[in-house]
């Protein structure tokens, strides 16, 4: 499903590569996370199969498509396969829950039966039956969080992306969007998942792929944080 | 719903930015306006320049007794001179008409021209204006010639070119419709700057929608369509202005102030404005629209 040979990504500011030679490959419905200190290069891992960046070297393949050659009027629909998640849930303050949800698929341009009928399910998926007509300001941190997978999810994405998504939320509430992104996953959508959070990843035991100054150092089916942690 | 969607975007947009659409509707207009009125000033002109180079070309004045000229030596033409002038008149190959008119018709058209003036008919007594040919030329340039060859013949007073006199008039017309050009250009130019500004505001202050847009795959063109059509719609509107601004001054200025006042010319009717109104917004639309379309390259990236 994602597919890096021999990657490395440069930045012109920059003298140390953010990514240095990097294999990856993931397979379709796999959980995986992404683990590193600050700097690993793990976001910039996550803007190539985005194609937010391109590479300097190597290739990027996402959904058996070489990014490369992929024209650019072609990204948006790369993208409607790749669901997000950030850390800051980037929810849009001035529109209730149904409407931030509903935004991703007016943009789109889905047909308003459908948005209808699909906002509300994915809604009750992510457990926030009951609160589509809040705003987030009303939310909790752990809601809002839901609010944005639910955006991710809402127009069934074959990847998802989750870029520390739990690093703004307590352990508890943690746990609870952990809980929903393994569902998401058992529908068959691939996961990659960018983390810091060492509990988390020890309690899932699913594929860990640390980076360390831009290079793999770890590739571990069944996988936890660290070896020391 | 497609429609709906982009719709409230704009609306949106528009009413977001109030004060800078409110600055780019009204540059565009005055901008518009001034180019609608340098192009129906040019059609003033041509109007008028139709209208006298139409009418006689060249006048030969022949002597009367009060004429200064030393041609004449103070006295009348005599009836031998006047009839040899007319023949050589209509003899001559440039000469395509020629009319004779005595002194009673030229006091005539005189008192017919400024009815408007009773004071000035008073003072012109029925013997004060010469009696004179007037030649209608095939080839208007071809003054030079005619005035060379009848200026010093005995019993004329002189020989006046028509377009001559009208000449400066027509030069200050011109001039006017220079400058308004100019100044159009100028305006113009400050409205592509505004409205490039105005939506840069917006694309700014819409970053995290656009930002989110871009990531749930949105097209470009749902992406920029609504800061497009919102610099559309301000230049649509300030064509609209522009065009009722030069719809008044029309009304205001020539048929209100200037026809009572000027009965000797023609003026520009409505067909002209007609003919001016889809430009002024074809260029209000296009030019906003280009305007928006060279900012949203440059701050809307995919």
């Amino acid at each position: 499903m994602i597919r890096l040979e021999q990657v490395s990504k440069s930045y012109p500011t920059s003298t140390r590569p953010a990514l240095d030679g990097v294999d990856v490959d993931i397979e379709k419905g796999e959980f995986v996370f992404l683990v590193g200190s600050s700097g690993s290069g793990k976001s910039t891992f996550l803007r190539l199969v985005l194609k937010e960046e391109i590479p300097s070297a190597g290739r990027v393949h996402v959904a058996g498509k070489d990014l490369a050659r992929l024209s650019s009027w072609k990204v948006p629909a790369l993208r409607r396969s790749i669901g997000c998640v950030f850390q800051d849930f980037r929810l849009l303050p001035n529109k209730t829950v149904h409407q931030n949800v509903a935004f991703a698929l007016e943009v789109i341009g889905k047909p308003q039966s459908l948005i209808d009928r699909v906002v509300p399910e994915v809604l009750d998926l992510v457990g926030l039956e009951g609160k589509a007509k809040r705003m987030p300001d009303e939310l909790s941190g752990g809601e809002q969080q839901r609010v944005a997978v639910a955006r991710a999810f809402v127009n069934r994405p074959m990847i998802l992306i989750a870029d520390e998504p739990t690093g703004n939320l307590d352990p508890s509430t943690s746990v609870g969007i952990m809980k929903l992104l393994d569902r998401i996953n058992r529908t068959g959508t691939t996961v990659v998942m960018a983390t810091h959070d060492a509990a988390i990843v020890d309690s899932m035991r699913r594929r860990v792929v640390e980076l360390s100054m831009g290079k793999v150092v770890r590739d571990q089916s069944r996988g936890v944080y660290g070896y020391g942690a | 719903m497609r429609a709906q969607f982009i719709l409230s975007e704009i609306g949106i947009g528009l009413r977001r930015n109030l004060t800078m659409t409110i600055a780019v509707i009204l540059t565009v207009a005055i901008s518009l306006m001034l180019s609608g009125s340098g192009w129906l000033l040019h059609k003033q002109v041509d109007a008028m320049k139709g209208y006298w180079y139409d009418k006689v070309e060249v006048t030969v004045f022949l002597c009367s007794s009060t004429s200064s000229s030393a041609n004449c030596a103070g006295k009348d033409v005599t009836e031998e001179q006047r009839l040899a002038l007319g023949a050589a008149l209509r003899a001559a190959p440039q000469v395509k008409e020629v009319f004779y008119e005595s002194k009673e018709d030229a006091y005539k058209r005189f008192k017919e021209q400024f009815k408007e003036s009773p004071d000035l008919v008073d003072n012109v007594g029925p013997n004060a204006l010469p009696e004179s040919y007037r030649v209608k030329l095939h080839n208007p340039k071809q003054f030079d010639q005619v005035a060379s060859a009848f200026q010093d013949q005995p019993g004329v007073d002189g020989v006046q070119d028509l377009k001559k006199l009208l000449d400066p008039v027509f030069k200050v017309l011109g001039a006017f419709q220079k400058g308004a050009y100019i100044v159009s250009v100028l305006m113009l130019a400050s409205a592509v700057i505004l409205i490039s500004n105005t939506i840069r505001v917006a694309a700014f202050s819409r970053r995290r929608e656009t930002g989110i847009m871009r990531l749930v795959g949105a097209s470009n063109l749902y992406i920029q369509l609504p800061f497009l059509l919102e610099g559309a719609i301000a230049g649509l509107i300030g064509g609209v202005f522009a065009c009722g601004l030069v719809a008044m001054g029309k009304w205001w200025f020539i048929d209100q102030q200037l026809r009572p006042l000027v009965k000797f010319t023609v003026f520009i009717g409505w067909d002209a404005v007609y003919h001016l109104i889809p430009f002024l917004l074809l260029i209000g639309v296009l030019l906003s629209s280009a305007a928006s379309l060279v900012t949203l390259r440059r701050h809307l990236r995919v």
